[in-house]
């Protein structure tokens, strides 16, 4: 008995080499505090009806923002092993095995567990403040995404302490990736892991288009919303049109492993090219629906900053959304090499090429919004100004790729590795770094410190400079991606040691605002006018943090920057518009079916992994039964009275 | 910026707002869904002709059962339709009436789809034969699986119906059913025209 205990252990859970046994430790040293910590301060209660039952946007996007920022840690960490793998030559710091297992990880992670949450925080925390909105549209389906989310990320990381991590590069391609080269379960925890966060991207995406569409303040027309909300919009209806692509892809694969199905096999008839197109037809839409979210935080910061009104508004929504539909055209030029021919090549080699306009036109956009302004270099400004030049080359090498005949040379090379990182370190996290400190005294009452945050905007953009330029070269030298070791006759020696050197030096940027946030938790100055930054739209015409129901009374929209309007007003002398009386507001009732929902898909998810029925078959009948118990309920809803508003008002203007 | 109450929501107001708001939700899902379907229909249109040397569609379509089922989804299509006057009309008993009518459609539609699918297996023919299979098993699965869903979703319905009558919620869960109804018919035909039709020509 205690033999077949030990023979089992030893398959299901990882074993073997030293780092992941620190990890084990890590993480249940990690469990005990936490949980120690909440008994301690019997803080259980408060978890439950404070949070994790929350239909609240802004509480939900904050839930969001420490996940992913958790996710960023692990991604990161997944980044220096392979950075200090790839230091010296005939380094043995990884098994190739386990190389494999880390850039897999590392790519997923950055991607769809914190990028996208990151994302979806932003949604969260800003959409509704900006358009004068009391909660998004369906703040149940809300939850229920997050939820997904976490417990998604949840299934895809247990993988690398229990059972084994997928293996097979952040997409997967069969048929590598199928049942016969990927025996193990890593391949199953990819499929279940992205699959259960995916359904709540889905719906994230559904809940921003209705929001944004259905409820905006009176008067806030079409062409009168935030950049940031029609950024989010593009995003969003890309979101819709993308990620059913994505769910059936997995589950097609899914059947292909686990009912021996010939989708993607090499035998039966199969085709793994179809997945190819299959998951970019996804893919590629999907890097413009992290990146589009960024470029509306930029267009807002820099309105801000330069005091001056976005250069260029309806070439701005133009650009978003013509984004947005070319994105779902030039899905192919990510296997240019696979041998589809010259006219399907020069195709997507041109669509690939058109895409690049709208995004010069934002830049140019961006440029002369601060001409003759009265800029300042606040931390949100200065992650824009190191985006804008990053941005811009890594846009260039871009397209370098798109011409399909040189992309011969550079395809999976180094060229490409720092071309992507380039666009997506540079666009998207510099961007979502930028919207995290613009938003951050919305959200919390207070600014993040603001010299921490210079050493730490520093620390990264000197080293995604000193990480990533040495890969363009080694690209054209001859390295390829995923090698684990090269040899010292190859000469990439000293750009990999410059590059780890670089990749070190982000890390750096990122303790530096770890201590960042900690330090201004304890020591920053409550913002007490709401508007620190001198904003422009509705989110800053309210206290921070906004109060439950955001708008006591709902504002009326008369042009673009409607706050900033407000304020010339007011400064010539004029009175302000007369309140009308306060009315009962109607709110939606916290909820714990989306928690125990997104548990089940886990139990589910999990069950299909191991291939335990009796776990994942109780799974999906404790969804059904959750379906089923929201269907039901008729009470979802109250109203806070008239005096509960009242007095929240007053201590809110107490604070001003 | 100034404050009004242009928008203020009386205690009706409120509801109708949700319930407008949840009905087009429920549209831009079936967008999503639109696109679910589209992809398989693309994978079986690349795969229909791989079959590994096993059977091929007209091998193994037996046009009179397809048939049937074509002509039973068409009529619980009408139905639901039916439901939905009643409905409108106030009448509550009409409207579970015509929603029991078209549960008992669907349910033989359900019943006819899975007795073609065994007697498929038993003839050797299952998902992993070839690609093709795994193609048609897949697509026509999948819209079996929504039909069923929708039978258990229809069947809720009807007991909240029951319970709180016709109220705006229940009048929009009603119509959200009949939209999704309706949907699972229309990919029906497609089905019925690219897979069976096209596979026996």
């Amino acid at each position: 008995m205690l033999d077949r205990i030990k023979e089992f252990a030893s398959t299901f859970f990882v074993t073997g080499d030293p780092l992941i046994y620190g990890a084990d430790v890590a993480i249940v040293m990690t469990i005990i505090a936490v949980v120690s910590v909440l008994t301690y301060f019997k803080r259980w209660k408060w978890l439950w009806s404070e949070w994790i039952t929350t239909v609240d946007h802004k509480r939900i996007g904050i839930m969001y923002v420490i996940a992913s920022l958790l996710m960023l840690f692990r991604g990161g960490v997944d980044a220096l092993l392979m950075r200090t793998q790839l230091a010296m030559p005939n380094n043995d710091f990884l098994t190739p095995e386990h190389y494999n297992a880390i850039f897999t990880t590392h790519g997923v992670i950055m991607i769809l567990f914190m990028a996208m949450p990151l994302m979806f925080g932003l949604f969260n925390l800003v959409v509704p403040l900006q358009i004068g909105a009391r909660d998004v549209a369906f703040p149940f389906l809300n939850s229920l995404s997050f939820w997904l989310f976490f417990w998604g990320a949840m299934l895809f990381n247990m993988s690398f302490v229990i059972g084994g991590s997928p293996d097979a590069g952040w997409l997967s391609y069969p048929p590598l990736s199928g049942k016969a080269f990927s025996p193990g379960v890593g391949q199953d925890f990819y499929i279940w892991g992205i699959q259960i966060s995916g359904i709540g991207s889905l719906m994230t995406g559904i809940n921003f288009v209705v929001t944004i569409l259905k409820m905006r303040a009176p008067g806030m027309k079409l062409m009168k919303m935030p950049m940031f909300t029609w950024s989010v919009l593009s995003s969003s209806l890309t979101i819709l049109l993308a990620f059913p692509i994505l769910t059936v892809t997995l589950a097609l694969l899914f059947i292909d492993r686990y009912f021996g199905a010939h989708f993607f096999t090499l035998d039966g008839g199969g085709n793994p090219m179809m997945y190819i197109n299959l998951i970019w037809m996804w893919g590629h839409p999907e890097v413009y629906i992290v990146v589009l979210p960024a470029f509306g935080i930029f267009s807002e910061v820099v309105a801000t900053f330069s005091r001056k009104k976005l250069f260029g508004y309806k070439s701005m929504v133009f650009a978003l959304m013509s984004i947005a539909v070319f994105s779902f055209t030039t899905w192919a030029h990510h296997f240019f090499t696979m041998g589809s021919g010259a006219d399907v090549n020069a195709f997507f080699a041109v669509t690939t090429m058109i895409i690049a306009i709208p995004t010069g036109v934002k830049v140019f956009n961006w440029l002369f919004t601060m001409y003759r302004g009265r800029i300042t270099f606040p931390t949100p400004m200065l992650w824009t100004m190191g985006f804008i030049p990053c941005f811009v080359v890594g846009g260039m090498t871009g397209v370098l790729l798109s011409v399909a005949p040189a992309d011969f040379q550079f395809h999976n090379s180094y060229f490409l590795i720092a071309h992507f990182h380039q666009v997506l370190i540079g666009g998207v996290a510099f961007g979502y770094f930028a919207g995290l400190y613009y938003w951050w005294p919305k959200v919390f009452g207070f600014k993040l410190h603001e010299k921490i945050g210079k050493w730490a905007f520093w620390f990264w953009n000197i080293g995604f400079y000193v990480c990533f330029m040495p890969q363009y070269a080694l690209g054209l030298m001859g390295m390829t991606r995923r090698v684990s070791t090269y040899g010292w006759d190859t000469g990439w020696w000293e750009l990999n040691l410059v590059s780890t050197v670089g990749g070190f030096l982000m890390g750096i940027g990122f303790l530096f605002q770890v201590w960042q946030i900690l330090h201004s938790i304890k020591f920053m100055e409550r913002d007490t006018t709401g508007d620190p930054w001198g904003g422009r739209t509705l989110e800053w015409s309210i206290p921070s943090p906004a109060p439950h129901y955001n708008f006591a009374t709902l504002p009326v929209v008369t042009g673009k920057d409607p706050w900033w309007e407000e304020k010339l007003r007011r400064e010539r002398g004029e009175a302000p518009a007369p309140k009308p009386p306060l009315e009962p507001i109607h709110m939606p009732k916290n909820s714990g079916i989306p928690f125990i929902m997104s548990f089940c898909w886990f139990l589910a998810g999990f069950g299909l992994v191991f291939n335990w029925l009796w776990i994942a078959i109780p799974g999906f009948v404790g969804v059904a039964a959750c379906m089923l118990a929201h269907s039901f309920n008729y009470n979802t809803d109250y109203y806070i009275p008239v005096d509960e508003i009242e007095r929240t008002e007053a201590a809110a203007r107490r604070a001003v | 910026m100034a404050n009004g109450n242009a928008h203020a929501h009386t205690h009706d107001d409120g509801h109708h707002d949700l319930e407008s708001l949840r009905l087009m939700g429920f549209w831009i899902f079936l967008i999503t869904d639109c696109i679910l379907f589209g992809t398989l229909f693309a994978t079986y249109i690349v795969l229909h002709g791989n079959t590994a040397g096993g059977p091929t569609p007209a091998e193994l379509f037996k046009m009179p059962g397809v048939i049937a089922e074509t002509f039973i989804l068409l009529t619980s299509s009408f139905t639901s339709g039916l439901a939905l006057l009643s409905m409108n009309q106030g009448n509550r008993r009409g409207l579970i009436g015509w929603l029991a009518v078209t549960i008992l459609l669907g349910a033989s539609f359900i019943t006819l789809e899975v007795t073609e699918f065994i007697d498929m297996v038993h003839e050797g023919a299952t998902i992993g034969t070839s690609a093709f299979l795994s193609g048609f098993f897949t697509l026509v699965g999948t819209h079996g699986l929504h039909v069923s869903l929708g039978l258990v979703w229809m069947t809720a319905l009807i007991i909240q119906l029951a319970r709180h009558g016709i109220t705006p919620v229940t009048r929009r869960k009603a119509n959200v059913i009949g939209l999704y109804w309706h949907f699972l018919d229309v990919v029906w035909i497609f089905v019925f025209t690219i897979v069976y039709l096209m596979g026996v020509m």
